[in-house]
């Protein structure tokens, strides 16, 4: 066993215990330092986000299995009743726990299919350890493989790129119109949640400007202050309509708010600059005549949300490709941890060997006292020279030849079979 | 050797195309990349196909329709691809390439050309010649994205987007490409025209005679003066501009083509 993996996720553990087990970067160092301390592992990395809490590690040459007891640090670590954490953990050994990964840094075990978040909290996880010195070449050469796959995943494949969102969706389509939107400009009609995911979305994307105007001044207010955006006072459509490329509207009305007249005289007085409308009010905030002017983009609640289920779908159609990749560097990871530990173990072997070649003869050759002091030492060259044939060819083959390495599935049984037993004899 | 230019040409500009239809349908980055390559790589080699011409044929590559055309071809990849690394932006390609190729091909399989060539030597002619096409090739990469422009306008306005809209400029881009490639048209058929009188007057002493080229010629940088200017205007920005971008090409075309073979004396080929 050379890699494990203990660790819960948004599959198998609720938000409760996720947050019990979570770890802040002081947590991380501690239980790093603690699980090296305690010789339960060699080398450790943990990786904390809100959806995940995992620690990889390689355990100690001798140790069998290893994750009992990472799960009982764990329980304790966190003060967590082991009966809690029993049936949230789960635990990867070697290939399972490096597809696991793998797939995590692509973005394909995430609760948001592709998303492009755990990357970063990856390389940071991996940056932190590596800074503490509690990676070494296994968990290194893990980590900077998942890095790989994660940038793979993202550069050649769709996984990430729709939006999967309606307040995404919504900004992303502004995107289609105006390109970049860092000097543009948009004015949000309520201040409902929706209001409040859209304008958190529409800052993330690098709006220049943002207006908000509600019949509640007080909660606009709260909006823009949020934001860093301005209030206009409701109602106030001449000077509110003139700026804005954008507008998103989620007001509780029965009456559409802005009516087809409104904006005709709005799209005159801005010299028909292009402009954007999210409705997501229910029922609709925006005359729906008002598609017809020119220059004039109208989505309703109904409309983004077929956008994002054809995104969903256009995500899912990806997930081979994205696998695709995950497998390749699996066994690229596999072939390389197998070359280490194949030359080692023919290392070890030949020293071995050559130990027990100077045991032998000099317990043979005393009984073959009628040979001359030359007749010993050709007879040690020779023996030299057989075991070297036997041993030099395979292990510069394996050095050399990726499928022969590929081939040896288990180097855990090569070293049972040449070096245990001849410890045990 | 010709040949060999030749062959490698078409394979470049296929193979560019493949390369930019794959990266349209999928987004493969990887793709784009080895698309811009390729069609680099076509650039050289078209450029080497002409210059073998005009060293077999002991003058410019443009004096007849082959070597309009494929100058054409040329200058309208070379300017895609300044506009391409200008704007960051690989999608338009799938819709240029067809036209690079077609120019190409057609300039190749076009019939030789009987007539004596006009007494096409000097510099200043080589300049009014190519800046003439350049401006032409500006003109009808604005026509393609003005075209690309209106069909994801619709797709847009019908919240008909599928996978190509996501992929596609943005329509603000779309426009600020299309005026760019008309300004070079301006600026070049500008230089062009000028270089063209003072070439006629070196040759005959006279700086005007009346070729309907001229006010035809006229008439069509009007036109794109007139898109430029009204793009920014408040009735026209938006689809309305993309489509009189549209409808100057076709002036364009007719000067291309009716003009030049049935009205113009000195230009027959540019």
């Amino acid at each position: 066993m050379e890699i494990v993996l203990v660790g819960l996720n948004h599959r198998t553990a609720p938000l409760e215990v996720r947050e019990r087990v979570s770890f802040t970067a002081e947590q991380a160092r501690r239980a790093a330092d603690e699980l090296r301390s305690r010789g339960l592992l060699e080398e450790t990395l943990v990786l904390s986000t809100c959806n995940r809490s995992e620690v990889y590690g390689v355990p100690p040459e001798a140790t069998h299995d290893c994750a009992p007891g990472l799960s009982t640090f764990l329980s304790e670590f966190h003060s967590v009743r082991p009966e809690v954490l029993s049936t949230a953990l789960y635990h990867r050994y070697d290939r399972a726990a490096v597809r696991h990964l793998f797939r995590v840094s692509g973005g394909l075990d995430s609760m948001l299919l592709g998303e492009a978040e755990i990357l970063g909290q990856v390389r940071e996880a991996y940056r932190f350890a590596q800074e503490q010195g509690a990676t070494g070449p296994v968990l290194n050469r893990l980590f900077q493989g998942a890095l790989e796959v994660g940038k793979r995943v993202r550069s050649e494949t769709e996984l990430g790129t729709r939006p999967m969102s309606v307040a995404a969706a919504g900004v992303k389509l502004a995107e289609r119109i105006f390109g970049k939107l860092a000097d543009r400009s948009a004015l949000v009609l309520g201040a409902g949640t929706i209001s409040e995911q859209v304008v958190s979305t529409l800052r993330d994307r690098g709006i220049a400007h943002l207006y908000v105007m509600n019949r509640s001044r007080d909660r606009a207010a709260t909006l823009a202050e949020q934001f860093g955006g301005r209030v206009i006072e409701w109602g106030a459509w001449d000077t509110a309509l003139l700026k804005p490329d954008v507008i998103v509207s989620s007001v509780g009305t029965e009456e559409p708010v802005l009516q087809r007249h409104i904006l005709e005289s709005a799209m005159s007085a801005r010299g028909n600059r292009a402009l954007f409308l999210m409705d997501l009010g229910l029922p609709r905030n925006i005359d729906t005549s008002a598609s017809e002017l020119y220059n004039v983009y109208v989505y309703n609640m109904d409309d983004l949300t077929d956008i994002v289920q054809q995104n969903r779908q256009a995500r899912e159609s990806e997930i081979p490709r994205a696998e695709g990749i995950v497998d390749e560097h699996v066994g690229k990871f596999l072939s390389w941890q197998a070359s280490v530990e194949l030359i080692g173990l023919v290392e070890a072997l030949r020293a071995r060997v050559r130990e027990d070649r100077a045991a032998f003869l000099r317990s043979r050759l005393d009984q073959l006292s009628h040979l001359s002091e030359q007749d010993h030492d050709r007879i040690e060259v020779l023996m030299d020279e057989l075991l070297d044939k036997i041993l030099v060819a395979p292990a510069e083959r394996l050095r050399g030849e990726r499928e022969v390495r590929r081939k040896i599935q288990n180097v855990e049984a090569l070293r049972d079979l040449f070096l245990s037993n001849r410890e045990q004899s | 050797m010709l040949h060999l230019f030749l062959i490698l040409t078409i394979f470049a500009y296929c193979l560019s195309l493949v390369s930019y239809l794959r990266f349209l349908n999928t987004g493969l980055v990887v793709s784009g990349r080895i698309a811009s390559g390729l069609l680099a790589f076509g650039l050289v080699t078209h450029y080497f196909a002409l210059l073998e011409r005009s060293r077999g044929l002991h003058t410019v590559p443009y004096h007849d329709l082959y070597g309009s055309m494929s100058l054409f071809g040329w200058l309208l990849a070379l300017t895609y691809l300044v506009l391409e690394f200008y704007h960051r932006q690989r999608s338009v390609g799938a819709f240029v390439l067809p036209f690079v190729l077609a120019f190409f091909l057609a300039a190749n399989l076009a019939p030789a050309d009987r007539l004596s060539p006009p007494p096409a030597r000097g510099p200043m002619f080589a300049f009014h010649v190519t800046l003439s096409i350049l401006a032409y090739s500006g003109f009808a990469l604005s026509c393609v994205l003005s075209l690309i422009f209106l069909v994801e306008n619709r797709l847009l306005r019908n919240h008909k987007l599928g996978n190509m809209v996501w992929r596609l400029p943005s329509l603000e881009l779309l426009e600020r490409m299309s005026q760019s490639s008309v300004l070079i048209g301006l600026v070049s058929i500008a230089i062009g025209t000028v270089l063209g009188f003072i070439w006629v007057d070196r040759l005959t002493g006279q700086y005007w005679y009346y070729d309907p080229k001229y006010v035809v010629t006229l008439f069509v940088l009007l036109l794109y003066v007139a898109y430029l200017r009204l793009a920014r205007t408040a009735s026209w920005r938006g689809p309305r501009a993309s489509r009189l971008c549209i409808f100057n090409f076709v002036v364009v075309i007719l000067s291309f083509t009716v003009v030049n073979l049935y009205l113009s004396h000195s230009h027959r080929y540019f």
